[in-house]
């Protein structure tokens, strides 16, 4: 049986099994894996039986930083240490918003784990609820579209630059749309004693309404247009970054997905659209991603 | 005693997810090269290579055919089911 087996419950075309299944082939298998409440828990771990090929863990929504670190504790006393690393699965609501805190102390404390979170931008398991990470202009079943709001009002928060301000030894971000690059990443953090911190982007189908097909063309589109820079942070400082090598306009990676289709007939949708290429623009010049 | 608390790794958790398939994808081996690219990104992990060919687990690929649009050199054709 492989790491991340054939016949998990996920949607056709789901995004967070290539970077799973990628990370496990990185770690060759040597990891111990901590899992919170999610779509990921939902998919892989039914009654009785589940898809992993590796030793799992399912923790509770908020706390998966905590029980890794615990395991890891663990480890160190009983001279374990080399059977594998603790690596932690969760998703951006986990993250973000209702794990805040358990991130957080993990962090500061600086727990030898790896923590990988997979940004599908909402709570998706639950059905398209907002959560810290979705980004301004989206619609979700809690930032509808009316008349006074054009989908989620407010920012996203840049959980990178968060991870970046505790002071650990290795951020990056990665995406699905890029599997090689996200394991060479992988590879690289399991050199760092302390805590790493890998951020993963992977589109939902039917929450961010795209076709199967097109999962790994959105995720693509999102890094082509600025709007998730790749990049590497080694002991808080920027080390490499993944150039665009063509800028396209963010209104090409809204035009794909459902849930900004309100912002090209909203009267305030053009209003979003300038924010949200304005917050691209930023960021290529912020990590100078355009190829020379 | 403990075993109805234990959850066990097997192949195919979700039942045969083959099932949910509407568009079949196929193969061409004229044209393929082995690049393995559709084998990287394929979410249900069902490609593989056997006998120098590319092949797919048709039980459990769920036809989501992120492996036809990733592939270089078109290799890959998508084919209606019927039940």
């Amino acid at each position: 049986m492989s790491y991340f087996g054939p016949g998990h419950g996920a949607c056709p075309g789901c995004g967070f099994p290539i970077a799973v299944k990628s990370v496990l082939e990185a770690l060759e298998g040597k990891a111990f894996i901590v899992n919170p409440t999610g779509c990921l828990e939902i998919v892989s771990s039914m009654y009785g039986r589940n898809v992993w090929g590796v030793p799992y863990i399912h923790s509770l929504f908020e706390n998966a930083a905590a029980v890794a670190a615990g395991i890891e504790a663990a480890l160190r006393v009983l001279k374990r240490k080399h059977e594998g690393h603790v690596v932690v699965f969760a998703g951006d609501g986990a993250t973000a918003d209702i794990g805040f805190g358990m991130v957080s102390g993990a962090f500061d404390r600086d727990h030898d784990i790896l923590y990988i979170c997979y940004d599908n931008e909402a709570y998706q398991n639950t059905g398209n609820q907002q959560s810290g990470l979705t980004p301004p202009g989206a619609r979700t079943t809690t930032t509808p579209v009316g008349k006074r709001q054009p989908g989620k009002i407010g920012k996203e928060k840049d959980m990178v630059s968060i991870a970046v301000a505790h002071g650990i030894p290795y951020v990056a971000s990665a995406s699905v749309g890029y599997p090689n690059d996200l394991k060479r990443k992988v590879k690289r953090a399991v050199e760092f004693e302390g805590a790493k911190y890998i951020h993963v982007h992977s589109p939902c189908v039917p929450g961010w309404g795209i076709d199967s097909k097109q999962t790994v063309e959105v995720a693509r589109l999102a890094v082509e247009t600025g709007l998730y820079p790749l990049v590497e942070f080694e002991h808080g400082k920027l080390v490499r970054v993944m150039k665009i090598k063509e800028k396209k306009p963010v209104e090409e990676y809204l035009k794909a997905q459902r849930r900004f289709r309100h912002l090209f007939k909203h009267p305030e949708g053009k209003k979003i659209i300038e924010e949200l290429q304005r917050i691209a623009d930023e960021n290529i010049k912020k990590y100078n991603l355009l190829q020379q | 005693m403990l075993d109805p608390l234990i959850s066990h790794p097997k192949v195919g958790s979700a039942g045969k997810t083959g099932e949910w398939r509407v568009f079949k994808p196929i193969v061409d081996h004229e044209l393929c090269v082995l690049c393995l690219e559709c084998s990287e990104y394929c979410p249900e992990n069902v490609i593989e290579v056997r006998d120098d060919k590319i092949w797919i687990d048709y039980d459990y690929c769920k036809g989501c055919l992120i492996c036809k649009n990733v592939c270089k050199m078109k290799a890959i054709k998508a084919e209606r089911e019927f039940y």
